[in-house]
């Protein structure tokens, strides 16, 4: 590129453009940056790229090239002296920003149709100044999509400033928008002083919205669903050990935490091989184990011994979470470590022009349900699944008939912890894996157990997904935060009102 | 020392009847004898050895030393207040660490006033609502410039707060663990609350930098001395109170509320009027060593609320152990003290170490560091 630049050029810049872009304020230098891409010049790409990276500079009325000890002049493109007193031309971010949409804009002359196409997509929200290049760009275009979008964009800008009858023209234009960023061009329009505007502008605003608001909401009930997973395998092992055997295990989390780091560790072993993509395919059952494993040895070791004692339970069993967050910075640091989706969870389904679905939150519904078949299938078909449902109900009696009772304890309390391996794995591929993963779930595990009704599986599935539907509704209208606390008071009142939880087992006992 | 510790550590029942007189009824001559040792170590051996002797004599008790005594006994008032509902009323509340951060909001409001055109900005406003490009005090921090005010806000808001969530709590019969995990979604959903810069607490960064108290700079060693004194007479009258209540008829119920709930009430006792009453006095004890807290310690923010941090209160109890009050106070003094020697010698392992207290006591102290001293 440099050597194509340095070659000797007949045709200069406009030197009042580049003297704008020197000495101008901020809308004259944007103002410049549309003249000279206008052009179409590859020299004009180079001198806004040196403006861009800060090599621009000054000399008296001299603008010219800055590289290492070379100096270019800015408009003829021929080699100059460099003079000793000199001064920089300064870009700010919104000027790279501009930049960086014109040099794009230069695409829109590609003889390649998708490469038009994303430079028509990355326009979209080009300041105004790029007009006069899309109109060029739109004389010589045929394809039909690329002119469609280049037209709304081209719309927008001239609704910004332009006289009034292109400015009406240009609303009804954006009526068959689906970029929900016209949407705000038009609610300005919407307030416009001018009346006419202001009538073409809202019936224009209907028909966005009618078609934006299909989106939205398909996107929240996909984001509630999402959520709603996700605390549901969050949840799946709390409901084992919690529901069905009444252990208070605060170490919940952190036994995910380590599901998540074993997918990290698994995710090593495959880094340099063919088979990177399938790395998940051996960290499920990995995670799974770990987290059994250390289940397992935390209910021979501590929990054992705290049967019928649930508050001491919470007690050992926080300490245990420390323990193992601190073991956990102590092999890994106390940094984030990076985990990365396989090519086929990358990218998403793009359902309509504003409702992406991320493929690894739609294998991850699948994965939570999946699990959830298993453990069901566990519980009710295998034997394993019977001798703990019968500890569950009536220890003493499961006892006497030869139900080994301490070791399906352990076995339970191992399939638990490996659940909450296995959602540990799955948290891995949609966010942070730190060693403070787990302390974000669980309140929120708790509260899904609890909402459900202790023992109850059916329970914490619908409570998962009315929690995640429910954040995500108060999401949209109020923030996150604000959402989440109106979730946790929700439930605090709702645990007043029935402290069985949504399905309750019916019994009369005063100690319920 | 085990003798003398004893008779401080009895428990309610051994030979207190509720009609003795008050005096013998809180503790036995021994038991009045070590307090006033405590006593004149706290409000005279200690400023002495601060104020009056010189820095570089071996007797000199550092600026240091005062806050970190002083730190703790302000969660020493907070074990207590977590005994009382815990250990003798068998409620575990995971909410104390809130009540203890909202009272030391109340009192960080006061002190954000009294700061006045000496912060950053040097606006009337505290720096972080100039920041937020704020033009005048949000509604909750009407009057605050008073101090009365503020200290009523304190020990009233936790005090409010406890009554009317421990009221709807244990009149639907929320018991057990059930409690806990409420109480630590309370703490979670003010802590993210509290978090917020909209809420007008300051955001993640809370209340610092703070100047001056009724006046008097809180740098200066004669201030820190005077609220290392207020704190030991706080931390005194607390254990009276509470060993007051625990002797009281009415802490005969709270015990028997813990062992048998359901006979209580079936001899008759509103079991829900007594656990709200203990519940609130509790959190205004909190709310209380949360006011006395902040000025020494010089910030509040919202990672006070964190639940680690209630669960952390209830080992101190546990530690100690539960149902003894001497024994939360010695508790709070253990792991507070282990803490702060381990995070200056070894950072990283203060939390294996602390791990290590939870799981042990529990599994091998069940009552604590004074079970064990009963037991020889």
């Amino acid at each position: 590129m440099a050597a194509f630049f340095l070659s000797f050029q007949a045709h200069a810049l406009d030197p009042g453009a580049v003297e704008k872009l020197a000495f101008g304020d901020g809308d004259e230098k944007i103002e410049a940056i549309g003249v000279l891409v206008a052009e179409g010049d590859p020299k004009a790409a180079e001198l806004l790229k040196a403006f861009a990276e800060g090599e621009l500079q000054t000399s008296g009325k001299q603008v010219f090239i800055v590289r290492g000890d070379k100096a270019i002049d800015a408009s003829t493109g021929k080699p100059t002296a460099l003079p000793k007193e000199r001064e920089d031309v300064v870009a700010n971010n919104r000027l790279r920003g501009a930049v960086a949409s014109a040099l794009g804009a230069f695409k829109l002359a590609s003889e390649d149709r998708n490469e038009r196409l994303a430079a028509t997509r990355a326009l979209a929200d080009a300041p105004a100044a790029m007009l006069p290049l899309i109109r060029k760009a739109l004389e010589k275009e045929t394809d039909p999509e690329i002119r469609g979008l280049l037209e709304l964009t081209a719309a927008g800008m001239e609704l910004k400033d332009g006289p009034k009858e292109a400015r009406l023209a240009a609303i009804r234009k954006l009526a068959a928008a689906e970029n929900p960023n016209t949407k705000t061009l038009l609610l300005e329009a919407a307030s416009d002083p001018d009346e006419d505007i202001r009538r073409e502008a809202q019936q224009s605003l209907r028909a966005v919205d009618g078609r934006l608001a299909l989106g939205e909401w398909l996107g929240l009930a996909f984001a509630g669903i999402s959520l709603g997973s996700i605390l549901l395998l969050a949840a799946l092992g709390l409901a084992i050990t919690y529901g069905l055997m009444g252990v208070i295990n605060m170490a919940h989390g952190e036994l995910i935490m380590i599901g998540a780091y074993t997918t990290y560790v698994v995710q090593g072993f495959f880094r340099n091989s063919p088979l990177f993509d399938w790395y998940l395919a051996a960290a499920v059952p990995a995670a799974f184990v770990v987290s059994a494993l250390v289940g397992m040895a935390l209910e021979r070791s501590v929990i054992r011994w705290l049967y019928g004692r649930p508050l001491e339970t919470l007690l050992a069993t926080w300490g245990i979470s420390l323990v193992l967050i601190q073991a956990v910075r102590t092999l890994f640091g106390a940094q984030n470590v990076q985990v990365e989706n396989p090519a086929f969870m990358s990218g998403g389904i793009q359902v309509l022009s504003n409702l992406v679905l991320p493929w690894n939150r739609i294998v991850i519904i699948f994965f939570a349900l999946a699990v959830l078949v298993a453990m069901w299938l566990l519980l009710s078909k295998t034997k394993l699944g019977l001798h703990i449902r019968g500890v569950t109900q009536n220890r003493a009696m499961a006892d006497c008939v030869g139900v080994p009772t301490a070791r399906v304890d352990t076995w339970a309390f191992g399939l638990g912890s490996g659940i909450a391996g296995l959602a540990g794995c799955a948290l891995s591929q949609v966010g942070n894996v730190g060693p403070d993963l787990g302390q974000g779930y669980i309140v929120d595990s708790f509260l899904v157990v609890v909402f459900g009704g202790v023992g109850q599986l059916a329970g914490t599935v619908y409570a998962a997904l009315v929690l995640g539907f429910a954040n995500k509704l108060l999401e949209s209208w109020s923030g996150a935060v604000l959402a989440k606390i109106a979730v946790l008071v929700f439930i605090i009142f709702f645990i007043q009102r029935r402290p069985q939880g949504l399905f309750a087992l019916k019994g009369r006992a005063v100690e319920a | 020392m085990s003798a003398t510790a004893a008779s401080l550590m009895q428990g309610p029942g051994s030979h207190v009847r509720p009609q003795d007189s008050l005096f013998l009824r809180l503790y036995g001559p021994r038991g009045w004898s070590i307090l006033a040792i405590c006593s004149v170590i706290a409000f005279v051996v200690f400023p002495l050895l601060h104020l009056a002797a010189p820095a570089s004599s071996a007797f000199h008790v550092s600026s240091f030393w005062v806050t970190l005594v002083g730190k703790i006994m302000c969660y020493a008032i907070v074990a207590l207040a977590l005994d009382l509902v815990w250990g003798y009323t068998g409620i575990l509340s995971l909410g104390h660490g809130l009540f203890f951060a909202l009272g030391g909001y109340g009192m960080g409001m006061y002190l954000m006033r009294q700061i006045g055109r000496e912060g950053q900005y040097q606006s009337n406003l505290p720096d972080f609502m100039v920041f937020l490009d704020w033009k005048d005090f949000p509604w909750q921090w009407w009057n605050t410039d008073q101090f009365w005010w503020a200290v009523l806000l304190a020990v009233a808001v936790p005090g409010l707060l406890a009554f009317v969530f421990g009221y709807f709590a244990f009149r639907s019969r929320v018991k057990g663990v059930y409690f806990s995990i409420i109480t630590q979604a309370l703490t979670f959903a003010a802590m993210l609350l509290f978090f917020r810069n909209n809420t007008g607490f300051g955001g993640n960064n809370g209340f610092t930098d703070f100047k001056r108290i009724l006046g008097f700079s809180v740098t200066a060693p004669h201030t820190r001395m005077a609220l290392f004194c207020i704190t030991a007479f706080f931390l005194i009258g607390t254990l009276l109170l509470a060993r007051w209540v625990v002797t009281s008829k009415f802490g005969r119920v709270l015990t028997a509320i813990r062992d048998a709930e359901a006979r209580a009430m079936f001899c008759g006792y509103n079991t829900v009027h007594y656990k709200v009453a203990i519940f609130t006095v509790s959190a205004v004890l909190c709310g209380i060593a949360g006011a006395l807290y902040v000025p020494q310690v010089g910030i509040i923010n919202p990672s006070e609320m964190s639940p680690a941090n209630s669960i952390e209160i209830a080992i101190w109890v546990a530690v100690g152990g539960r149902g003894s009050l001497a024994g939360a106070i010695l508790g709070a003094g253990l792991v507070n003290g282990a803490k702060s020697f381990f995070t200056v010698a070894f950072p990283e392992y203060w939390l294996f170490a602390l791990g290590a207290i939870f799981i042990g006591v529990t599994l091998f102290m069940p009552r604590g560091v004074v079970g064990v001293l009963h037991r020889k």
